[in-house]
């Protein structure tokens, strides 16, 4: 069988199928060089890309029904982009969604290149125009302004310059808020809290994303808008600037979902679908475009009834799902992440310990160049911030030409870093062994390695027993830490959970439980060793 | 007993300083095999560094040390861990004050720690060996008690069967008994004069009088850095030469 034919009669039977024959004629013909390298540049068969699940409803957030999977309107707009591109090139193309922290999605595609592509409500702006390549739209978003139900005061932005409004750290509704000149903006780090707060009293305004207020407030009978939504603003899928292929292959198949319906159809599931969509279509296709999104030529919407039905998304899906997530749901994915912590710590530890031996020893009985250089490490070491550390080894590394992966990152990010303190613990210990000792040996006929190895350190390593537990534990709870490299461990896992469930209690005690039940076995283990081969008197 | 011509530990010309501090001035001191020496005088008088010099503890700034077949030359140079030290260190075996045996080792494993780690020997001869060095300390049944769990004249025992495992040819005793209540000092000097029948050859650092009469050949008297008595006990514990020596006796015996 001829591909092209399979291709055609492929194409032909979907847009049968999706009430849109008249605009078949969109696809002209391809370049067949072109094809070729989109075909070598999809090689693996996979194109993975970048959001950030944790609550970000209706984005991408764990199915309440499954928390293993992840769903949202950019899911399936990805997933409807890729069987395009997949069909285009005539092979067999998976998307495939990849946690990230959405702060880091710019480094994460950049630096580290976990992914290939952004699709987490990314808007242009003057921080990352040039950086990116930046798609096409694919959703036009005003920026809702959201009051407590019995507000009075506030009937626009302007009204709240000398209000307390909570808003996404660094998103453009930040800078929005900044331009209007509101003198106290509360920055949170997820879409959840400030309309948690905006329901306490906290703070007097929310103002974000309509789609979030779709889901978030807008079924929230204590809260309304208080205005039309403002600012309007587009966002775009984010590849990286080399990556012109991909891009344009991108920017052609979003042009197809507008054209079949594929997009209206996905916007009007979510309950994001509205007149501000008429400001996508572009280019050559646009008129098709604008009918495919819903509008008549005149860029009218078009009667809802003449569209395909579609089954939407109950708009108190947020407040619904918190029954969904019940214990056996949460349960298996809190410990999951409990293994990663154990995992992670242990790991880190092993590092830790023998640069921290290499160190103490250096520091102890090598040459005058090299005690320096251990005293230096630890000095350094002790004296800045683990995140400094994470954050450099992560998304510096490759810029030094080296490739590494989250979770080796963290393991030695946590072993160099811990390494400064177990030198100095280890240091300590030992020194106190008395010189006796060593003369004792050396008196024996020993080499002062064998001294050093058969008298001395396992007498120091029974002193630094209980300090080293201690940094144990400790590192148990810092290990929370690496959750800003795209690691998932425990105190994150909660906090997605937490925020997709709005059990904040529940399940803050059941993580409580988890660290308490790995913390206190090492404490009694160490005890216990302590005990067996502690300083004997 | 007669001296063979040919002394087994030969201190000549050795001079030590510690910064400006002259702490052994131009000493010479000869040992012949099976003799017991003991080594006394005033505090400070340089006796324990006499003693470290011979093992290899410390530098020397001059003269030489022979033990045995092995030179030691005095030209303030690091010892390092020279193959000629490691050689002298087994030669003659050395017995601290405060014993030092290794706490977190059981008495057995203490005394076949050097064995086992610098003569190689297979386990089965070491622990045979530690065994019956153990008896003959009269510590064979407390061979897996640790370092903690013995009296201070126990300790002491366990640490001259560490030594003694090495099968040295000579002790170096510094003060061994300072540490032990009197009825203590007794095992551990019963077991020095059991050596010395044996024909081991013994110097021992000491303030016992008593101890230094009854058991060694000779008593050296070491005082600010200079021998300044070398002779039988009778002679020298006595009758002694110098004023100094007569001073220190009667300030040890009152
Ligand atoms: N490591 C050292 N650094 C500096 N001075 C030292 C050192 N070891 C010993 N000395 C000095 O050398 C001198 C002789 O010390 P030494 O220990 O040999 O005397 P001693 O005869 O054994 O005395 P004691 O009977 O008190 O044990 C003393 O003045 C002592 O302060
Ligand atoms: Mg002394």
């Amino acid at each position: 069988m001829f591909p092209t034919l399979r291709y055609w009669l492929t194409l032909t039977a979907v847009l049968f199928l999706g009430g849109l024959v008249r605009t078949a004629s969109v696809c002209a013909a391809d370049d067949p060089a072109y094809i070729e390298r989109l075909r070598q540049r999809l090689s693996s068969g996979i194109l993975k890309w970048g959001g950030d699940a944790e609550a970000s409803a209706p984005y991408q957030l764990r199915d309440p029904a499954d928390p293993e999977r992840v769903i949202g309107f950019e899911v399936e707009i990805a997933d409807a982009l890729v069987a395009e591109i997949s069909r285009r090139i005539e092979r067999p193309l998976k998307a495939e969604f990849v946690q990230y922290n959405w702060v880091s999605l710019e480094p994460g595609l950049q630096e580290t290149k976990d992914f290939d592509m952004i699709l987490a409500g990314f808007e242009k702006n003057a921080d990352n125009t040039g950086r990116v390549a930046f798609t096409r739209g694919y959703y036009v978003y005003g920026q809702q302004l959201v009051v407590r139900a019995d507000e009075t005061r506030i009937k626009s932005l302007s009204d709240c310059v000398d209000m307390r409004v909570a808003t996404l750290a660094g998103a453009l509704s930040d800078r929005i808020l900044q331009e209007v000149g509101v003198k106290q903006i509360v920055g949170f780090d997820t879409q959840v809290e400030p309309y948690r707060d905006l329901e306490l009293g906290r703070v007097d305004a929310a103002l974000l994303d309509y789609p979030i207020y779709t889901f978030y407030a807008a079924p929230n009978p204590r809260l309304k808008a208080a205005c039309p939504p403002t600012h309007q603003n587009t966002y775009h899928a984010a590849l990286r600037l080399d990556d012109r292929d991909l891009t344009a292959a991108v920017d052609d198949a979003l042009s197809q979902l507008m054209i079949r319906g594929t997009l209206r159809d996905i916007l009007r599931k979510w309950r994001l679908w509205n007149a501000d969509q008429r400001g996508l279509p572009d280019g050559k296709h646009r008129e098709a475009e604008l009918l495919g999104l819903g509008f008549d030529a005149q860029g009218q919407p078009v009667d809802p009834a003449t569209l395909p039905p579609v089954q939407e998304i109950p708009r108190d899906m947020i407040a619904e799902s918190s029954d969904h997530w019940t214990f056996d749901v949460y349960f298996p994915v809190l410990l999951r992440a409990a293994g990663m912590t154990v995992q992670l710590t242990f790991a880190s530890m092993a590092v830790a310990m023998a640069i921290g031996l290499l160190v103490a020893v250096s520091r102890l009985y090598g040459p005058a160049p090299l005690r320096h250089a251990a005293l230096c490490y630890v000095e350094f070491f002790r004296g800045i911030p683990l995140l400094l550390v994470l954050y450099f080894i992560y998304y510096g590394a490759p810029n030094l030409g080296f490739e590494i992966s989250a979770i080796p990152a963290a393991i030695l990010g946590f072993g160099i870093v811990y390494a400064a303190y177990e030198a100095e613990v280890y240091r300590s210990a030992i020194e106190s062994v008395p010189r006796g000792q060593w003369e004792a040996g050396r008196a024996l006929g020993m080499a002062d390695v064998q001294v050093f190895r058969r008298v001395i350190f396992p007498q120091a390593f029974r002193t630094a027993l209980g300090p080293m537990t201690n940094d144990f534990v400790a590192m148990f709870k810092d290990t929370s830490l690496v959750s800003v490299i795209a690691v998932q461990e425990l105190t994150k896992e909660y906090l997605v959970l937490a925020r997709s469930s709005f059990k904040f209690v529940e399940l803050g005690l059941l993580t409580a439980a988890l660290y308490m039940a790995m913390s206190i076995p090492l404490g009694y283990l160490s005890r216990y060793l302590e005990r067996r081969w502690g300083p004997k008197r | 007993m007669s001296p063979s011509p040919q002394p087994f530990i030969a201190v000549q010309g050795v001079t030590k300083r510690f910064a400006d501090r002259l702490v052994l001035d131009d000493v010479s001191l000869d040992i012949y095999p099976g003799e017991t020496v003991a080594l006394i005088g005033p505090s400070g008088g340089g006796k324990s560094t006499l003693l470290r010099s011979i093992n290899a503890l410390n530098t020397i700034d001059a003269g030489q040390i022979k033990v045995g077949e092995h030179v030691l030359a005095g030209n303030g140079a690091s010892l390092g861990q020279g193959t000629i030290v490691r050689q002298i260190r087994c030669v003659v075996g050395m017995i601290f004050q405060d014993f030092q045996l290794f706490p977190h080792l059981s008495a057995l494993d203490n005394v076949i720690e050097g064995p086992l780690r610098v003569l190689g020997w297979s386990r089965d001869k070491a622990v045979a060996k530690g065994r019956e060095l153990l008896d003959r300390v009269g510590l064979g049944d407390r061979s897996q008690a640790f370092p903690d769990q013995l009296s201070g004249g126990q300790k002491q025992r366990i640490a001259i069967a560490r030594a003694l495992a090495m099968e040295p040819r000579g002790l170096l005793c510094d003060e061994i008994t300072s540490a032990l209540d009197p009825e203590l000092k007794h095992e551990v000097l019963e077991v020095l004069s059991d050596l010395k029948k044996e024909g081991m050859t013994l110097i021992v650092v000491t303030h016992e009088i008593g101890f230094a009469r009854r058991a060694a050949d000779r008593v050296v008297v070491l005082c600010g850095g200079k021998i300044i008595e070398d002779g039988p006990p009778d002679a020298v514990l006595g009758d002694p030469k110098s004023a100094r020596t007569r001073q220190f006796l009667q300030n040890v015996l009152a």
